[in-house]
């Protein structure tokens, strides 16, 4: 059985940054890892090579043992990988309950129909059982843009976790939402995906919420990974602490410690 | 809502049919003409709704004529049906072949694009002495199904063709656009990254679109030709596209009859404005375009809307 994800020697240089070099990655089902690492250290970087939006300039990708390669963002997620965004990519001024329609016809249905209608009771009560899974069914009929940040983080993922991929990647899916609201939002979408086994990569700048979700952590530093395993061993290593989350954590209690976010507005 | 919008549609055919045969024959020719014109402005919008304007739709409407008046007049094919039929397979071939390439453009680079085309059509037809050059060409009375009913019917015949085509062809595309392909526009329109990251062929649905829309000008093309019983190549000029963009933005993109009322509005405006100043009648519509973006942003079938939300808030 190959890895369900594999990245060998992976490399993106934009001109004369570096944003990833010798990025060696393996996932496999179920596994979910947090993504740390300062700002402008390569993490988005890396999903978007790994989701096909840019190509890296080095190295390869392989998904269930098959190179990803040249691959458009279509095709990568048609080979299930989904990914949700730093800033949240919804159709703005479409209400809540037709960008789910939509999203259901393009990943799940899969049918370009022309004449059966999008609207019909059956497809709108499927959208409405997702909204209320993600606890985002009060805004059904409200226009996207006007809503809050952290319900359009959830319809974002909502939207990418409808094809059920096999892989999930969240960026930052806690940023623009408020601290009392970021656990609420985090047990939702991880309920949403221990569901459905996806190997889940998130994201994520405050150590609390890694501490409390992820099973083992992967640091970037500078366009590299600066440790990869287990949560604990990684956030109580010395190099990680001093280059990546900037000060001490303490991570005796097994309550989540009291952490600031890591030098990160 | 749904049967509400049909009954609505199928009520507008029937009284402009009735109308348009009772009406004196100027009045009528008007009625046709807008129809056809309607159904190129109907294609355009499907565009608009995607977020694309194109600037050269005339390629389509001035192919559909030509199709019309060549096979009247050069191969003494005059039934209605196989002149449709024709013209309609013409454009979509040559939307089939330009769309590979436009398709992939968006905004001002799609708007210029599409109008390149039609302009490479109107240069082309104005060289051919054989069509007429600048003068085009006179098209020979349609018949249906055998039934050649001669100068004075003709007309008649193609303004209930006009009306059926419009009723149904509105219909589907009223469909179309509540289909998930058909609403697929929006989300072109609104968000691509999201659209491909869902695993969604932007350019199939701009693509599909593209080539719906050129199919609707050239039978545009075709019921004016027919009608007119005359074709040339101003019809692929890029004022004959400007023109269908201004009917565009007069009714609004949010309903299919929207555009259809704005060309029978825009050829009464027209004619009236022609009628009253015969040298400055352009002002005038320039004035009513003017007015139109400023006092109705959504066009004229905001009004509608604005009627539908009183009668909402009356009945709640
Ligand atoms: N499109 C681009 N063009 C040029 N440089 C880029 C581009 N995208 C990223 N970079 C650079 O690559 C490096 C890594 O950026 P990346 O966005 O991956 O960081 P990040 O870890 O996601 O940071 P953040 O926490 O701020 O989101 C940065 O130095 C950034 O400036
Ligand atoms: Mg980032």
């Amino acid at each position: 059985m190959s890895a369900l994800l594999k990245t060998v020697n992976l490399e993106r240089t934009f001109g004369a940054v570096t944003a990833a070099t010798d990025i060696n990655v393996e996932l496999n089902s179920g596994e979910i890892v947090g993504v740390i690492g300062s700002n402008g250290a390569g993490k988005t970087t890396f999903i978007n090579m790994v989701t096909g939006y840019i190509q890296p300039s080095g190295g390869d990708i392989l998904v269930r043992g098959e190179s990803i390669i040249g691959k458009s963002p279509r095709e990568v997620s048609l080979a299930g990988v989904g990914r949700s965004f730093q800033v949240a990519q919804l159709f703005q001024e479409l209400t809540v309950l037709d960008n789910m329609l939509i999203a259901f016809g393009f990943s799940v249905d899969r049918k370009l129909s022309f004449l059966n209608p999008l609207r019909s009771a059956e497809k709108i009560e499927k959208a409405q059982a997702v909204l209320r899974e993600y606890e985002i069914e009060q805004y059904t009929d409200e226009v996207v843009s006007t809503l809050p940040q952290g319900v359009r983080k959830l319809l974002d993922i909502a939207m990418a976790m409808l094809s059920n991929p096999g892989l999930m990647l969240l960026d930052e899916p806690t940023s623009g939402v408020a601290i009392e609201d970021k656990f609420t939002l985090m047990d939702t979408v991880m309920a949403a995906v221990r569901k459905s086994d996806a190997a889940t990569m998130f994201v994520e700048h405050d150590m609390e919420v890694v501490l409390r979700y992820a099973d083992r952590v992967l640091a970037f530093y500078d366009g590299r990974v600066l440790a990869d395993g287990p949560t604990q061993k990684v956030l109580s290593d010395p190099k990680v602490q001093e280059l990546v989350v900037g000060h001490h954590l303490d991570l005796s209690d097994s309550a989540p410690a009291t952490t600031k976010e890591s030098g990160h507005a | 809502m749904k049967t509400k919008s049909l009954a609505l549609l199928f009520i507008l055919g029937l009284a402009i049919l009735a109308g348009g045969l009772l009406l004196p024959q100027w009045m009528s020719y008007l009625f046709t003409i807008a129809m056809g014109k309607g159904l190129v402005v109907l294609g355009l919008v499907l565009l608009m709704r995607a977020g694309l304007v194109s600037f050269g739709q005339g390629l389509y409407y001035c192919v559909g004529a030509y199709v019309a008046g060549m096979l009247t007049q050069f191969a003494e094919v005059t039934d209605i049906l196989l002149i449709l039929l024709a013209s309609i397979s013409v454009s979509v071939v040559i939307a089939a072949i330009i769309g590979l390439l436009l398709c992939r453009y968006r905004e001002i680079f799609f708007a210029m694009f599409s109008m390149a085309f039609s302009m490479i059509l109107y240069g082309l037809l104005v060289r051919m002495q054989v069509l007429g050059s600048t003068d085009g060409f006179n098209v020979a009375n349609p018949s249906l199904l055998g039934w050649a009913p001669g100068p004075e019917g003709a007309s008649d015949l193609v303004l209930a063709v006009a009306v059926f085509l419009v009723v149904s062809l509105g219909i589907l595309a009223w469909r179309y656009l509540n289909s998930l392909s058909g609403y697929a526009g929006e989300a072109v329109r609104e968000n691509e990254i999201r659209l491909e990251y869902l695993g969604g062929s932007v350019f199939k649905v701009v693509y599909v679109k593209y080539i719906i829309a050129a199919a609707l000008a050239a039978i545009g093309g075709t019921v004016t030709a027919l009608v007119s019983g005359h074709v040339d190549p101003e019809m692929a000029y890029w004022t004959t596209s400007g023109e269908f963009v201004f009917i565009a933005l007069m009714g609004g993109t949010a309903h299919v009859a929207a555009p259809i009322i704005a060309a029978v509005l825009f050829e009464a405006l027209r004619t009236y404005a022609f009628a009253v100043a015969p040298y400055t009648w352009q002002m005038i519509l320039g004035f009513a375009l003017l007015a139109i973006i400023l006092f109705m942003p959504s066009g004229l079938w905001s009004l509608v809307e604005r009627f539908q939300n009183k009668k909402a808030r009356k009945t709640t």
